[in-house]
């Protein structure tokens, strides 16, 4: 899929904000994976053209962050906080619970393409352990039982 | 002034529903007067001597002075500078900063409006870990209110000083916390820190003269300016200046946040803020300031939450953020814990981290798992040596060795038992 007239000017307004171009390179891959979910090989290319990197330099970076995908995820991906504070307060049981319920491991997609199940680091909000994030939401004092609820509104 | 600015000046404005202070509730607590009064009556320089006779210690972690600090910057001679606003908070255990940037996103937009009037940069970048997707969106708000009424952008309150202020949202990796890996990450690339020195302040973004200060740090330049160093130093109980935001996670009864004056006692903020421990729960010890600070045990509850204080009780003050650990955790997976994530953070560019890191969580996971050999804990003493301070890189390795080290010492039962008995107490 190439990229459309519109993430090109988005990604082209993000680079006019640095020295170089290539300060954008994470911004404009978060870009193209909000719409596009993960980061092909034909949008790396693309956005490395834009920013006036090679795509191997833009893929050394695309493959640093743990937050650009650079394989197909699902439709939703779940990310559950395995940090010291969701440790103690049994983070291990959230991500059991999940892991039966979806039917997949970590780093899995649920054959329907539905979810993509992966661990992350402290989010931030230990005062409310366990956590984990749903896309763009942030999940807290969660529950294996009140998780089933909350998968409801991830479609 | 009322009462709760008196005392919890960063937090005393903030809504208590969980929204944040707009622009008009801002300026209602007093807003924007501190910058005001830096860009129209104070000098850089008398901005500078302010806040560092303010006792202002870096919030990021290593407690540097904020005025020494910016005083390390060339003079100015019309080139371009930055000041950059660490607001990565990966540390485990660490919930300071969301507190601020969720809650009142204004006051850290005009502490680096005077910040960065004083070190005299046109540009200044707020570095924002990707997960905080709420704190995006309210500083985005802010910035737009902000540059509407003339706070940021050109000719600021009709003084001539321009300032631009950008966002940007990163994707993941503790190490992009490290301030010299930050900038090579805003440029562009792998997220690997650089050599100091040059330190930032001489060869930073892009090669010019940089500030990276936290975001709590700039949260408290406003009101040094605006009430001056004296108050700002009366607000704390120690030798360090101001308030702190301190926090408690772990099985205690109310964990969370709350603004204290500076060199309040580890009691205090556990038994009267969180509430004490979880009924059912004894206290073991617990991790001062977020995961890469050493241990302090339960009879060292009276020691004093300040730089000094923590170190000389032998661990540091690091994020302020106290994680607990309670007699129905086990140590042993505690540390697996927290290794594991040092491991996976490492960058990988040096070699006693990148390697050394995966060799200690495999040695705790094999202890953890009853298949520890006696030798393992002199191996791992070892790795402590290995891996502290001048020996890598960059500061996360040592950083690394800070809980292990300490645990090592303090719950060294704890590890033999694994051993004698080839399984873990603690599991059924
Ligand atoms: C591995 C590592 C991670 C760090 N992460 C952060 C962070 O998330 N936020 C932060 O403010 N400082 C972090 N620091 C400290 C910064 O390098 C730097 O000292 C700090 O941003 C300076 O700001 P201050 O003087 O206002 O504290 C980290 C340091 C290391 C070694
Ligand atoms: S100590 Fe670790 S994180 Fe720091 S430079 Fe070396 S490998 Fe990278
Ligand atoms: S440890 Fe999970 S949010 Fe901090």
């Amino acid at each position: 899929m190439a990229l459309t007239t519109q993430q090109i000017a988005e990604i082209n307004r993000f680079a006019g904000h640095y020295r170089q171009k290539s300060g954008a390179a994470v911004e404009a891959l978060k870009l193209v994976q909000r719409s596009n979910r993960w980061i092909s090989n034909v949008d790396l290319a693309a956005v490395a053209a834009l920013l006036n990197m090679s795509p191997d330099s833009l893929e050394g970076v695309a493959t640093f962050h743990n937050l650009i995908f650079r394989r197909p995820v699902g439709r939703h991906v779940i990310l559950v906080c395995d940090s010291v504070s969701c440790w103690i307060m049994g983070c291990t049981n959230v991500g059991g619970h999940l892991r039966r319920r979806l039917g997949v491991d970590w780093g899995g997609t649920t054959p329907d393409d539905r979810f993509t199940l992966l661990p992350i680091v402290c989010l931030g909000a230990c005062d409310h352990a366990p956590t984990l994030m749903i896309d763009a939401d942030l999940h807290a004092d969660v529950t294996a039982s009140g998780l089933d609820r909350i998968l409801e509104d991830y479609p | 002034m009322t009462d709760t600015a008196d005392t919890r000046p960063l937090t005393g404005a903030i809504p208590s529903d969980g929204s944040a202070l707009g622009l008009a509730g801002y300026h209602r607590s007093g807003g924007y007067e501190g910058a005001a009064k830096a860009l129209r009556e104070m000098t850089p320089d008398g901005i500078r001597d302010e806040v560092t006779k303010a006792g202002l210690r870096g919030r990021g972690g290593a407690g540097f002075s904020t005025g020494r600090k910016w005083g390390f910057l060339p003079r100015q001679d019309g080139g371009q500078r930055y000041l950059v606003v660490n607001g990565d908070e990966m540390e485990p255990g660490t919930f300071k900063d969301r507190v601020l940037l969720e809650g009142n996103p204004h006051q850290l937009i005009e502490g680096m409006v005077i910040s960065a009037f004083a070190i005299q940069a046109s540009q200044a970048i707020i570095f924002l870990r990707g997960e905080y997707t709420l704190a995006a969106q309210r500083l985005a708000v802010a910035l737009a209110e902000a540059t509407d009424a003339g706070f940021v952008g050109g000719n600021l309150l009709g003084t001539g000083y321009d300032l631009e202020i950008q966002l940007h949202s990163s994707a993941g990796r503790y190490i992009c916390g490290e301030e010299t890996a930050l900038l090579t990450s805003l440029e562009g690339k792998r997220a690997i820190p650089r050599a100091k020195p040059p330190f930032p302040q001489t060869s930073g973004l892009w090669g010019c003269p940089t500030v990276v200060n936290n975001v709590e740090t700039l949260c408290n330049v406003p009101h040094i300016v605006r009430n001056g160093s004296a108050w700002y130093r009366s607000l704390s109980c120690g030798e360090d200046g101001g308030t702190k935001i301190y926090g408690v996670s772990g099985r205690v009864k109310r964990p969370g946040a709350w603004e204290l004056p500076m060199g309040t006692t580890v009691r205090e903020i556990l038994e009267e803020h969180a509430g004490g421990m979880q009924d059912g729960y004894r206290l073991r010890g617990l991790l001062p300031g977020g995961a890469s600070t050493e241990f302090l045990t339960a009879d060292q509850l009276d020691v004093a939450m300040d730089f000094g204080s923590v170190e000389k009780a032998g661990s540091r003050l690091g994020t302020g953020t106290m994680i607990i650990l309670d007699d129905r955790t086990c140590p042993v997976g505690m540390l697996l814990n927290l290794e594991h994530f040092f491991a996976q953070e490492s960058c990988g560019w040096c070699t006693p981290c990148r390697d050394g890191l995966p060799w200690i969580e495999r040695m705790l996971e094999a202890i953890e798992n009853g298949e520890g050999r006696p030798e393992d804990l002199d191996l791992l003493a070892m790795h402590v040596d290995l891996l502290g301070p001048g020996k890598t890189f960059c500061a996360l390795a040592p950083g690394a060795m800070e809980p292990l080290g300490s645990g090592l010492k303090h719950f060294r039962a704890d590890f033999e038992r694994h051993i004698a008995e080839g399984r873990c107490p603690w599991r059924q």
